[in-house]
């Protein structure tokens, strides 16, 4: 099959970037990365830069992956990623157009990579249970609810793509944070920081730029980790009573993007 | 010659690491502030080594080359971790899961290491409870197990198909508590390319930050490597993208010995690869073998559709061959049977290289739900790949490239042969020997970051003896100007072909020559090609772009060097070793039906191969294994 691709050019995070066009043979047991990597050693032949774009895995768990197909995150196929999106689901002379990430808190490095350690500053900020190395209790002194534990392992499932963020109206990043926030406040181990935590994380969610939740949907849409929309709905349960608990919140330790690995 | 001291302590086996762990120095703790460590990597040895040192309170800085610490490799691992616990009251104990994990590596592995492996698993699963890993459970509430190859006992730990993921991130979430704490600074996206080593001690890395192209340097009082395994010296291997030799091959240059680098994996279960464009291989965990039954068609060249075979013209292999153990005979066993099947014409599908993993009895047995509920994901994965449903068509499987045994060489306080260099998790060659059981290098790398590392590190700390360096040292200058130079030469080549067509081009021969059976003949022939193909890489390639900027390229191009010489030694460590064991299997040796013939009168030797120059040959250094414990026994599964 022959594609037209209509693909984000940009140098760096200076330059203005723009669309170029380029023409593609593929075949339909190829994965569109496999199509990319087509693309690229035909760029390279020719002596011209190829298209970067992020990955690793190329499995649909490590969430490096992550680019606009025709506007969609991860592209049609959903739930998956778009490395594990496949070119059966395309059909010969379509054109196709592909862009990175577009939210202000994921600044675009180069073509189609972005900076998404906005993400890593929200676990920062709180995304975890301290637990000293060595002082853990016995793993069955604790007995957990197999109910809860599954749901809590439904949560925990975010890969940390971004794509939910890219697919916001709004840019706001409420599904992966609120992932993180019911996974832990399912399980009593995360109960003693439950508040805290909330309060912590959502408070570094807004000083990176994200927007406002505001129920629209599109997240869940995309997620190539089936994370459903409930999340956003218990993360702000728990905020509303975290915010009432007054005594256990101190003010929110925002953490600072000069600890960014690119300033 | 350097003296190649494995440092295991005195004692009884089951002594051996309270008491060496008692008698480790300290450092106190007002001084841990003024100790930098440096922590390569960000996997599960990794993160869980740099969280645990900053948390001890040592300066930590970190490293990753991809753009979040959580995206490192171990986030793949699907199928479980190992642990001592005998939840299942089906007789395990440290002793089996000891026993079972030395004979797993053809009795290639130093008892030591991995009896304090054993031994620490148990805290491993304690330690990520507690952080939030949500294992799978019954409806009791407690833990949950299931069955992996190589033992008979039930003591593997999931968390659905994603594991690796939910292990990896508790550590990354530990990792990232740290960076907020201030006792660790990390860098994304930043490849390590060079060791600084000064007065016979590593103290520093020279990196490339690859977005903006800068080569930057960093010292510190310690080095730890936890860079992951080798696999993608293959080209198509299990392994993501990115993995890479880079940071444990610039150490082997640098005077790291590189301890049997011919110890690879080939896994049974890998969706086999659909054509030329290929850019890596899937795996499908072992844990299928639980429910999933292996078989070719008796016939050869049978090629009607899996579901028109009757019964009774099906070959279940590994059932057969192998009765007491069947589906879950280890991987280099159950790989070669695969091979055996294919090679006698029996193959299933394009070209005859692939098997069938059926499902058909397991869901007859415990219905669809179960199924579903044990391996969900990975039947969808299969599905979204090849477009067919395991429900109702057998899976077909062939082996490929996952798991590297070897890696650079360290005592028994993990740390290399050069003093202040530490290494972790696959990177290292400890505790599986010539073969690693399914659900033992997640186990591994946990219980080298969390339960060892932080304990070892602290003493070479506490033992002094090293002046301050700062990044102005000859020594780094001198790492940095070798590393832009690197840089620069790839950039000026200027040939005609692309850093992935040399990458292939080595993985064909090294599958052809060095995969699942290896021969003198081949052997030789692969280390008369692979000079003479680095020869045009260096002469013919063509890196686009600048170095100034993101530019993959560039990136793949100092990988792919690093991997031409170490498949040049992995090739020699394979000739040398006159033997089969484990995954190594040499055609020369093997017992009439067809199994790996140990030579242990020779070979009980840990292989330690000394850098000595890009034109040189190697030179090899024997660390004897002594087994003081158990009973060398030819390894059956039958
Ligand atoms: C598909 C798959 C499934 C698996 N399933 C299982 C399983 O079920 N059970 C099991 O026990 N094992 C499993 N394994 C094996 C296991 O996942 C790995 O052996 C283990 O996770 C390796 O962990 P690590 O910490 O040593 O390295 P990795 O997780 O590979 O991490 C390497 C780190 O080093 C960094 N790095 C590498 N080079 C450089 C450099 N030059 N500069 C800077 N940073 C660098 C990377 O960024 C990364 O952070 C599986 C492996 C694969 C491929
Ligand atoms: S919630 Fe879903 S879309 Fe958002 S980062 Fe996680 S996996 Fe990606
Ligand atoms: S490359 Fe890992 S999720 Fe796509």
């Amino acid at each position: 099959m022959r594609l037209t691709l209509e693909i984000w050019r940009q140098k760096n995070g200076s330059d203005p970037g723009r669309f170029v066009t380029y023409e593609v043979e593929a075949n339909e047991h190829m994965s569109f990365l496999e199509m990319l990597d087509v693309l690229n050693q035909g760029l390279i032949a020719k002596g011209e830069e190829p298209v970067a774009f992020d990955n690793d895995c190329r499995e649909g768990i490590c969430g490096m992956c992550g680019f606009l197909i025709d506007g969609q995150a991860h592209g049609p196929n959903h739930p998956g990623t778009v490395c594990q999106l496949h070119m059966r689901f395309f059909h010969d002379g379509q054109k196709l157009r592909l862009e990175p990430w577009r939210a202000a808190a994921f600044p675009i490095v180069k073509d189609l990579v972005v900076n998404r350690s906005a993400l890593d500053r929200i676990i920062a900020a709180g995304g975890y249970n301290s637990v000293r190395t060595g002082s853990a209790p016995e793993a069955n002194a604790i007995l957990i609810n197999k109910n809860d534990s599954d749901q809590a392992m439904e949560a925990a499932a975010c890969i940390g793509c971004g794509a939910c963020v890219a697919a916001c109206p709004n840019a706001a990043a409420a599904l992966f944070t609120g992932a993180k926030i019911t996974q832990l406040s399912l399980l009593p181990q995360g109960q003693p920081e439950r508040y805290i935590r909330v309060i912590n994380m959502a408070g570094q969610h807004e000083s990176e730029g994200f927007g406002h939740c505001t129920s629209i949907g599109e997240c869940q849409a995309v997620c190539p980790a089936g994370i459903k929309i409930e999340v956003i709905a218990r993360m702000n349960k728990d905020f509303i009573r975290a915010s009432l608990k007054r005594r256990e919140t101190t003010p929110p330790a925002t953490i600072s993007k000069s600890g960014s690995p690119y300033a | 010659m350097t003296d190649l001291n494995s440092k295991i302590p005195a004692g009884p086996l089951e002594k051996k690491w309270d008491e060496h762990k008692a008698h480790l120095k300290l450092v106190n703790p007002a001084n841990k502030r003024k100790h930098t460590v440096i922590v390569v990597g960000t996997g599960l040895a990794g993160a869980s080594a740099a969280a645990s040192l900053g948390e001890m309170g040592y300066k930590v800085l970190s490293f990753c080359f991809q753009d979040s610490p959580r995206r490192a490799h171990s986030i793949a691992a699907q199928g479980g971790i190992n642990a001592a616990k005998n939840y299942q009251n089906d007789g395990d104990s440290v002793y089996r899961l000891f026993y079972d994990t030395i004979k797993g590596g053809d009795f290639r592995a130093r008892e030591a290491n991995v009896y304090r492996l054993a031994q620490v698993s148990v805290n491993i699963i304690d330690q990520c409870v507690a952080q939030g890993v949500p294992f799978g459970r019954e409806y009791s509430g407690t833990l949950a197990n299931r069955s992996f190859g190589g033992a008979q006992v039930s003591r593997t730990f999931y968390a659905r198909g994603q594991t690796g993921q939910q292990l990896l991130l508790g550590a990354y979430q530990a990792l990232m508590k740290q960076v907020s704490a201030g006792t660790v600074v990390h860098h994304s996206r930043r490849e390590m390319l060079e060791l600084v080593v000064v007065d016979g001690r590593a103290r520093g890395i020279v990196t490339r930050n690859l977005v903006t192209g800068k080569i930057e340097s960093h010292v510190a009082d310690a080095v730890v490597l936890c860079t992951g395994g080798y696999g993608n010296t293959f080209y198509l291997s299990t392994n993501a993208k990115g993995c890479n030799a880079s940071a444990i091959w610039r150490a082997h240059r640098k005077g790291a010995f590189f301890a049997n680098p011919c110890y690879t994996q080939i896994h049974p279960t890998c969706i086999p690869k659909s054509g030329e464009y290929q850019s890596k291989l899937t795996l499908m965990s072992e844990s299928l073998r639980n429910d999933g039954r292996v078989w070719v068609p008796k016939k050869k060249g049978d090629h009607r559709p899996p579901n028109e075979i009757p019964e009774d013209e099906r070959d279940y292999y590994l059932e057969r061959v192998y009765p007491s153990f069947g589906n879950l005979a280890p991987r280099d066993v159950s790989s070669r049977q695969a091979k055996y099947a294919c090679d006698e014409g029996r193959g299933v599908g394009p070209g005859g290289l692939g098997v069938y993993l059926d499902f058909g009895d397991g869901i007859k047995r415990l219905g669809k739900k179960v199924i579903d509920e044990r391996y969900g994901n990975l039947f969808e994965m299969y599905e979204r790949i090849t477009g067919d449903d395991p429900h109702v068509v057998p899976m077909r499987i062939y082996p490929a490239v996952h798991y590297t045994m070897g890696g650079l060489w360290v005592d028994y306080n993990l740390m290399s042969s050069i003093p202040g260099l530490f290494v972790g998790g696959e990177a290292n060659f400890s505790d599986h020997g010539a073969n690693r059981l399914g659900a033992s290098a997640l186990m591994q790398g946990l219980a080298d970051g969390y339960f060892v590392l932080p304990f070892t590190v602290s003493d070479y700390l506490a033992s002094g003896g090293y002046a301050k360096v700062d990044t102005n040292h000859a020594a780094v200058k001198d790492a940095e100007r070798e590393v832009q130079g690197r840089l620069d030469k790839f950039l000026a080549i200027n040939g005609k072909n692309s850093v992935d067509h040399f990458h292939r081009a080595l993985g064909e021969i090294m599958w052809e020559d060095c995969g699942m059976a290896r021969s003198k003949e081949s052997l030789t022939r692969a280390l008369e090609q692979i000079p003479k193909l680095q020869e045009q890489f260096w002469s013919d390639l063509r890196v686009t772009g600048a170095g100034a900027d993101l530019n993959q390229e560039l990136e793949k191009a100092g990988r792919v060097a690093d991997f031409f010489e170490l498949a040049q030694l992995l090739c020699y460590d394979a000739l040398k070793r006159e033997e089969s064991c484990g995954g190594h299997f040499r055609v020369e040796h093997q017992t009439p039906d067809g199994e790996a013939k140990r030579n242990d009168a020779e070979f009980a030797y840990v292989a330690a191969w000394e850098w000595k120059g890009a034109d040189e040959t190697p030179e090899l250094h024997k660390e004897p294994l002594v087994y003081e414990n158990i009973q060398l026994a030819t390894r059956s599964y039958k």
